[in-house]
Formats: C-alpha cells, structure tokens, sequence
C-alpha cells in the first residue's frame, strides 16, 4: 500500500453518524476537507459507515462541500465496533486508494483511526489544529500540538499513503450548505466478511449530566482566581441571563469545585462560542488550546500581566469579586429593558 | 490471569526542549515519571490479580533509565518487568512504538489482558493502545472507565463516549485503554520498593523481539517532524485597569457597550 503513491488521490473524510443521523463532526470534517481538496486540485470524498443511514443527510454533506459520498451499511454498523468499521475502512482504502484520510478526534476516530493507520502502514497525526498542504510536494501537512501543548510541531507524511490525521472536534466551523451542488451518493452493501467483532454492545447508559457546554453561544468560564466552590454561586445569575454554559480550567476541576465534564483545554473540551468571558484564569497554553478559536474573548483577572490577556479582545485588569457583580446588574438591566 | 502493562515513562515537567534537527526530544536534565494515565492501568492490573490470581507485567520501551519507571510499577504491586531497549528503537513515532511493543508480547508467551493507558501526557496521541492491537490482531476497548465482571474469556466493561457510556462485552485476550474514573491508583508500599530494588528486569534487544530492521525507530515510522515551534497567540486586547469602585463602575461600563456593539447581548 506505500509503494506507489501516485496511484493514491483524493481527499477523504470520516464522517460519523448515530441512529443513522449525520453528526456535526462530519460537517466540520468536510470544512477542513474542502480546502484541502481545493488546494490539492482534487476531489473531496465523504464516507460513512451505519445502517439505514438518512438519506437526506447524505444529500446534505454534498450540498456542504462533498463531490462524493460512500457509505458502508449493514445492521451491524448501527453503532461503532472497531473490528468491523477498521475492516470496511481498510476495505475503501484498498479499493479507492485515497491520499488524505481526515476523521474527528472524537471517541470514534481515535480509536478506529490508529487500529487502521497500523494495517495500511500509514502516517497518523492526532489532534491536528491546523492542516495544510505542501507546495511543491502536494503533502499533507499536519500541525498540532505537543508536549502538553507547550510547542506546536508540524508533521508529514513524506512516503506513507494514505495520509492520515484526526482534528478535535469544534476546532473548526462546520461547513454551510450551498446552492446547486451536485455530487455521486454511492451506497454499498458492507462485505460480509468484514462484520465480524469480539466485541458486543450490550448496553448504552446515556449522560444526564450534559450541559450543552460545546453547543453553548456563550461560555462564562472561572478559573482559580473563584477561590473556592462555593463561589461559584456567584456566576450563576450571569450564566442565566446570558444562557451561557459555564466552563472551568483544570485547576477547578482538580480541586473538584466542578465535575470534569466542564472542563475546557487540551485534556479538556475544546470550545469556540462566539463569547468567552474568562474569570481568574491565567491562560496557561494548556487551557488555550481549548478556547483560542472562540469569536470574541473577554477576561477579567488582577493580574495585568496574566496571559490570557494576550488572547482577549476585552481586558479588564480587576477583582473578579467587584466586578462580576456589576456586570451582571448591568447586563440584567439591559435584557429586562428589552 | 495474564496481564501486560504497557507503560511509559515522560518527563515530569513542562520544560522540555526540543532538538530542532531531528524533531525529538531532549530528555537529559528532566526528571522523568510514569506517565500518570499508566497508573490508572497498573492498579486496575493489580486488582484483576488480586480477585483472579495470576501476574502482571509491566513493559516499557525507552531508553535505560526507563527501567527506574519499571521499578516504580513494582514497588506498586506488578510482579515483574521488562524493558524494551535499543538504539535502533531510537525516534519512533507511534507505528513503530506500537510495533515493538506488540512484537515483545508476542515473544512473552500467552496473555489475557494488554491494558494501556490512555494517553501519555508527552506524545499525548493515544494511539499506541489500538495500534498494539491491529498489530497482534485483538479487539481494542478504548476510553474504560469500569471494569465490571470479568472471566477468563470475556469481560464487561463501561466505555467513555462523548454523550454518555457504553456497556460492552469483549472477549478476550483483548487491549483496553484506561481513563481517570476507573479507580484511584494506590500508592509503592515499604515492601513493594524493597522487592522493586532487587528485581531483576531483563533488557530486550530488537533482537530478542526478531523484529524487523526497517520496522525500528525513526527509519520504520511513517511521519516526520518537521518543523517545531512555540504557538503565536495574540490578539488586539483593549485592557482597562479597574482598581477601585469608580474604576469598576466605568470598565463594565465600556465592556457592556463593546459587547453591543458586537451584539453579543
Ligand atoms: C498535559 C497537561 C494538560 C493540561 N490540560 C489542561 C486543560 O485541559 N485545561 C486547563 O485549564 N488546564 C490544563 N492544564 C493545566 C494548566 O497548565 C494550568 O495549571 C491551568 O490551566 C491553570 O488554571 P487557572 O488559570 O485556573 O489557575 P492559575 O494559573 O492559578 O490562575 C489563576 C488566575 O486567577 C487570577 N486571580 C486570582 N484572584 C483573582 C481575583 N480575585 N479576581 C480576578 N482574577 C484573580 C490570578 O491572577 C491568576 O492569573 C494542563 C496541564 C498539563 C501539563
Ligand atoms: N514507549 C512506550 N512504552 C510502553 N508503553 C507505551 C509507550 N508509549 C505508549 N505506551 C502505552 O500507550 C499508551 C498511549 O500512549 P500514546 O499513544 O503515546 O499517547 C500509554 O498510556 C502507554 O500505556
């Protein structure tokens, strides 16, 4: 599979589905997909393993930026098994030989990916933040982060096809739908031989606790600078009258003034509303790197020279105790006003 | 029940430099730990033993001074070790990492658990779990956040998801990567380093593994650094200094109307 790399082209990505329905990532994936086809000069193609997969969704990953789509179906791809999914992917990979495989770095794509990189003999990058490709050698470029976030490390492929990379999940905007585009929908049966699994989901517990915190316009997040749990009391009537989720550095949740699932950063969420309000957080690199993309950033600490000022476009160098509270007031007069 | 711990050992601090010409890492002068996601692994090892009876194994690739990890696990509880040491493993990215790691099992005879931790705070990929895996052909179950029951041919298990978890029956031998909420590592007892100081740890050679030449170490690992450099962050920030109450009064002020103006209220 490494020895002719010209017989390999195309761009692909992994798109996910469940219960049949096309997942946001998918949407995200084909932004990231569609420049790279462009720059490449070539085709996008979108795959998708499940069963009874909505049509009109397939259409729709089309209408956002896929020439193609190829789906594998049986009963038992209705939900991620690795076994089969590495099977029907190695399966692609062999028949349509592609030269870049892109996939969320969501519970899916990080393991599905690595157990298929090592088959194919192919180049894995994981948790890419930026992509691009190579002038002159038209390689994959795969930038992410490393060591704990501290540097960032650029990374090809230069022999290995395909090239293959995963990026987080809401590090990129999910492509939008545009007018008349055409493309082939190719839906196939998944061979019989590649559905085996020693693996067997019997149960699936869905999460109470989930609060939205990635889907949220507006994220108020703290830091350590909240001082103590029961402080947080304090954000709650902002939370509220701006419907924002509430977020948290590694520090909060370490200390268990919030569950992990707040969390945002490099071992945490990766976010990016379109307001962050940012209070008593330094903005180490770590936590960066799960907020940098947000559209508009405000921070609040007594630090002037804190870091996270470097990535705000709204500073106020204060107590968060003082001025929390005035904010709120103001804000609250404001949406009553309304 | 047989069971192989692969583990890791990263540098401790967040200062770590870089050597620009190969894309590696510089690892001399940083004091070096077991990769903290690997004690999720080891204690989860150790209880399987203690309920089931049988060993643990630890193994680690890396350069000699790795074994001082290897000891560590000892001292834990785990009942021997080998290390996985060679120039030629040298520059490995995770292909060839998890190449080796799955051509020293193959060569440790029979096995019923590989259990990884998640990811290791340095390469920070967890990729390594699945690929050891593919290599030896076995189920992987990545994301475990419970062991339920366990038998000598399957097992049940609590797999980490992005909306909730899923209950799974694996059979085994099978690899499983831990997370965080699957227990609470114990700590070396006295008599754990006194064992963990004598204890032989043999030292394997490609050699020893038969692995493949061109397989090894930056030759057999399909990527490349490239380029490696400290991220660029920075944005215009309009900053305003609020020290007292009219202070305060005044930039909340200025923040409400720049967020209007934005219409972000
Ligand atoms: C491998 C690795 C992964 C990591 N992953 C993450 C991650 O995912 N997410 C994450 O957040 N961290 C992560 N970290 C941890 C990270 O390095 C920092 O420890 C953490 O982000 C710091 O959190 P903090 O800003 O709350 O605390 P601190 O750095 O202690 O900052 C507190 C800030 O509050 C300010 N302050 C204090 N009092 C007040 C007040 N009254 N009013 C206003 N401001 C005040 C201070 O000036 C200070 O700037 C990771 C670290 C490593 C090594
Ligand atoms: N050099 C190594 N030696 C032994 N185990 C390793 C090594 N590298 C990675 N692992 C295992 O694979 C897991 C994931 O590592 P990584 O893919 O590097 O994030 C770790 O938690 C370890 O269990």
């Amino acid at each position: 599979m490494t020895k002719n790399k010209q017989e390999h082209s195309g761009v692909w990505i992994l798109a996910e589905q469940s219960d049949g329905q096309v997942q946001r990532i998918s949407y995200e994936l084909l932004t990231r997909g569609r420049d790279l086809a462009d720059k490449r000069s070539t085709d996008l193609t979108a795959m998708i393993f499940g069963s009874d997969i909505n049509a009109e969704d397939l259409q729709e990953l089309i209408d956002c930026g896929a020439d193609r789509v190829i789906t594998m179906e049986a009963a038992a791809l209705r939900h991620f098994l690795v076994e089969p999914y590495a099977a029907c992917m190695l399966k692609i990979i062999e028949d349509y030989r592609p030269e870049i495989i892109i996939a969320g770095a969501t519970s899916t794509g990080r393991t599905l990916m690595p157990y298929v990189a090592i088959k194919a003999h192919a180049g894995l990058t994981a948790d890419c933040t930026v992509l691009d490709i190579e002038e002159d050698t038209g390689n994959l470029l795969q930038t992410r982060p490393a060591i704990g976030g501290n540097i960032l490390a650029t990374i090809k492929t230069p022999q290995h096809r395909p090239q293959m990379a995963t990026v987080r999940p809401r590090s990129t905007k999910p492509a939008i739908k545009q007018d008349s585009r055409v493309g082939e929908i190719i839906r196939l049966k998944a061979p019989a031989e590649c559905l085996a699994s020693r693996i067997n989901r019997v149960d699936f517990i869905p999460d109470e606790s989930e609060h939205g915190l990635q889907e949220a316009d507006v994220v108020v997040a703290v830091g350590r600078g909240i001082k103590k749990g029961e402080n947080l009391s304090l954000t709650e009537p902002l939370c509220g009258s701006l419907e924002a989720a509430l977020g948290a550095t590694r520090d909060v949740v370490d200390r268990d003034w919030l569950s992990y699932p707040h969390q945002i950063g490099l071992s945490g969420k990766t976010v990016n509303p379109k307001l962050y309000l940012a209070f008593g957080i330094s903005g180490t690199i770590q936590h960066l790197a799960g907020m940098q993309t947000s559209e508009t950033i405000v921070a609040v600490n007594t630090d002037p020279d804190a870091q996270i000022f470097n990535v705000a476009d709204f500073g106020i160098v204060g107590d968060l105790f003082e001025v929390l509270p005035v904010l709120t007031e103001r804000i609250n007069k404001i949406r009553n006003s309304q | 029940m047989r069971i192989i711990v692969p583990i890791k050992q990263v540098p401790e601090t967040n200062a770590v430099r870089m050597d620009s010409k190969t894309g590696t890492m510089i690892r001399d002068g940083v004091e070096a730990i077991i990769n903290p996601l690997d004690l999720y692994a080891i204690e989860i090892a150790i209880q399987l033993r203690q309920e089931h009876g049988g060993e643990v194994i630890a193994v680690s690739m890396g350069p000699a001074k790795a074994i001082a990890a290897l000891r560590e696990a000892i001292a834990m509880g785990c009942d021997s070790a080998v290390l996985l040491s060679d120039k030629a493993f040298a520059g490995a990215d995770t292909w060839a990492t998890s190449y080796v790691l799955a051509k020293a099992i193959e060569h440790m005879g029979d096995y019923d658990l590989i259990i990884c931790g998640e990811r290791a705070t340095d390469g920070d990929t967890g990729q390594v779990g699945p690929g050891i895996a593919s290599f030896l052909d076995l189920p992987v179950a990545s994301y475990i956040g419970k062991v339920e029951q366990v038998s000598n041919k399957t097992c049940r298990l609590h797999r980490l998801v992005e909306d909730g978890h899923e209950v799974l029956d694996v059979e085994l031998p099978a690899v499983l990567t831990m997370v965080k909420e699957v227990a609470d590592p114990r700590l070396p007892t006295l008599r754990g380093k006194q064992r963990a100081k004598k204890v032989d740890i043999p030292v394997w050679t490609a050699n020893d593994i038969d692995a493949d030449a061109d397989k090894l170490g930056l030759a057999g690992s399909p990527t490349r650094v490239v380029k490696i450099f400290r991220p660029q962050v920075a944005r215009q920030c309009e900053k305003i200094v609020a020290m007292d109450e009219s202070d305060i009064e005044q930039a909340v002020d200025k923040l409400v109307m720049f967020l209007q103006r934005k219409e972000l209220i």
